[in-house]
């Protein structure tokens, strides 16, 4: 793998909430390139969990720092703030226990980065109400019966966990269906019904930013 | 520095010059042992590939496994056969011995010149034999730190190994964090499990039950346990398979005939083979020597020493890690690396941890493996360019180490 500058968009928003030479965990890395991304051009001591192990053996065979494992069963392990950032890129919806991620998410890092496909974007509502069928989008592109993706929500749905795991939202994005980046404001129904996927920046309450 | 005068084969007293290096060490100040005995100036013998550089940095120290020696990348002096890492370590290889300094030492307890029961015993000039005190993986590490102090090396770029060579990799990180930059325990585990210790205890029964074994002096018979060692090799070696893999080379296949005899010779080809994995064993290997080393290894257990929890072996530590393991690996199952991973994570070491999908069992870190390789170069990339070995992919300069 060589260094790539350009990665894609959703990744590059999620690059710019990382401060340099800070601690990073990527859980779910894939193939490495946000990983590969931040240790190049940010200098951060980053770190992987990755559970194909197609996209492990090519994360450190290009020299990252990645395990073999399951967002499921391999965060316990860490110690409570071992990074200042973790990161769940479009992986939340295909956790078993998603509450459960996101609460260690938060007990391991100083921040936690989420970014997730939106179940309640327009075109899926549309597809659902005139098809009655289980939407299929480019960004859900899987059929029902074959999709990893076992626990879909909406930007409001995860809005409302994170204020049951008394997470703080301290940034919040959405991209359109073109990929233009739009805050998230504090009305959600825009958003909700706008956003084909979201990322967002929380840290525990009561922590200091750091 | 004694090179290669006075080294013998295995087999007491014939004279035989082996190639590569042999040092008395603990001359002065004694190796103290786990099991609380001393070995004062005993002997060390090692190979070495490739040149230190200038800043004594480029060190990469190959640990081998129980029946391993220190040959790793040539011709093996006894048996003639490539060296047992020679797919990987070379000029131009994977780990390319015109860029890096490669070491590997006959393990203390060994047959290839380093201090073992085949050695002579300075106190009685008799082989040692069953006198030879019990040592420890830890001891091992403690040996090659000893050597590593008299070479002037101050710190191992990095420490490679399978099997009980992995363990050595995992005790050099522990006992000497400050002294490796990067670790990579191949198809290992932390501790030997009930199963590991209960096919080596199979082993040594067969040597002890060797008349030829005479308590372990069989060298004042003129004989060597020979039929015994060569059982042990024979049911360890199946260890080291897959039943997938035996499948795979063997099946039902028979041996040179067409039918069936209805007798006790090797009437199947798998029966052949391993008559004659263990007849060429015992040839290159001390049968005393094998007692002690699988006693090592079922001692070993890091987590025991660390108030049963493994994560403390590490704690703090600097060293980056690489585990691996193989999917059809039932001697050190891939669980086992887990173990290893899930108490680095504890400890937010800085670890890669990957299973290579493979057919070829326990002895898949001795073949041909192309992710295995892939993976393994990848890391020793990474941790070159951080150790400032390599210049770093984007161009700039890295941060000091």
């Amino acid at each position: 793998m060589t260094p790539n500058s350009q990665i894609r968009v959703d990744l590059q928003l999620i690059a710019d909430m990382i401060q340099p030479r800070s601690r990073v965990l990527d859980v779910g890395c894939g193939d490495g390139a946000l990983l590969d991304y931040l240790v190049q051009f940010k200098q951060v001591d980053g770190r992987g969990i990755e559970l194909s192990s197609e996209g492990v053996n090519a994360c450190v065979a290009a020299g990252l720092s990645v395990i073999q494992g399951d967002a499921d069963t391999d965060l316990f392990d860490y110690p409570d703030r071992a990074f200042d950032y973790v990161v769940l890129g479009q992986t939340l919806q295909a956790v078993r226990a998603p509450r459960t991620t996101l609460d260690q998410l938060l007990r391991i890092g100083g921040h936690a980065i989420v970014s997730m496909p939106n179940f309640a974007h327009w075109r899926l509502r549309w597809r659902l109400l005139t098809r009655g069928r289980m939407p299929v989008s480019d960004a859900l592109p899987f059929a029902w019966y074959d999709s990893p993706n076992i626990h879909l929500c909406s930007i409001r749905d995860f809005v409302a966990l994170c204020r049951d795991l008394d997470a703080r939202i301290e940034r919040g994005l959405f991209l359109d269906q073109t990929g233009t980046p739009r805050r998230l404001g504090s009305g959600l129904s825009l958003a909700n019904v706008l956003g084909e996927q979201a990322i967002f920046l929380l840290c525990r309450n009561g922590r200091t930013k750091n | 520095m004694i090179s290669q005068a006075g080294l013998r084969q295995p087999g007491y007293g014939q004279p035989f010059a082996l190639p590569g290096h042999r040092v008395l060490l603990g001359s002065e100040r004694p190796l103290q042992l786990d099991s609380g005995a001393e070995l004062a100036a005993f002997p060390i013998a090692w190979q070495s590939y490739g040149t230190l550089n200038s800043d004594r940095s480029n060190t990469v120290l190959i640990c081998h496994a129980l029946t391993g020696d220190q040959f790793v990348a040539e011709e093996h002096p006894v048996t003639g056969k490539p060296g047992w890492w020679s797919t990987i370590v070379g000029p131009g290889k994977l780990i390319d011995t015109n860029r890096w300094h490669v070491l590997c030492v006959n393990v203390l307890g060994g047959c290839m010149g380093s201090a073992g029961p085949s050695e002579i015993n300075p106190r009685t000039g008799e082989p040692w034999g069953l006198a030879f005190p019990i040592v420890t993986i830890a001891d091992m590490v403690r040996a090659q730190a000893m050597l590593l102090d008299h070479l002037g090396i101050d710190r191992l770029f990095a420490v490679i190994g399978g099997s009980m060579g992995g363990m050595q990799a995992l005790e050099w990180a522990s006992l000497y964090p400050e002294r490796v930059f990067a670790a990579v325990p191949i198809a290992t585990a932390a501790h030997h499990s009930a199963q590991n210790i209960a096919f080596h205890e199979v082993g040594r029964q067969a040597v002890m039950a060797d008349p030829e074994w005479h308590e372990g002096e069989y060298w004042r018979h003129g004989k060597k346990p020979v039929a015994g060692l060569a059982v042990a090799r024979m049911a360890a070696h199946i260890t080291y398979l897959s039943e997938m893999k035996l499948h795979e080379k063997f099946g039902r296949k028979l041996q040179d005939r067409e039918n069936i005899k209805y007798g006790f010779d090797a009437e199947f080809q798998v029966e052949s083979y391993l008559r004659y994995q263990g007849q060429s064993f015992v040839e290159r290997f001390d049968a005393n020597s094998y007692l002690f080393i699988t006693r090592a290894m079922d001692y070993f257990d890091m987590a025991a020493r660390h108030g049963g929890v493994l994560a403390n072996a590490f704690r703090d530590t600097p060293v980056r890690f690489c585990v691996i393991s193989f999917t059809s690996d039932w001697l050190y199952p891939t669980v086992e690396s887990r173990r290893i991973v899930h108490a680095l994570n504890a400890v937010a070491a800085n670890v890669s941890f990957a299973e290579i999908v493979s057919n070829n069992g326990h002895d898949a870190f001795l073949l041909d493996e192309p992710d295995f390789h892939r993976v393994l170069a990848g890391f020793l990339a990474g941790a070159a360019q951080h150790r400032g070995l390599l210049p770093l992919r984007n161009g700039s300069t890295p941060p000091s180490p």
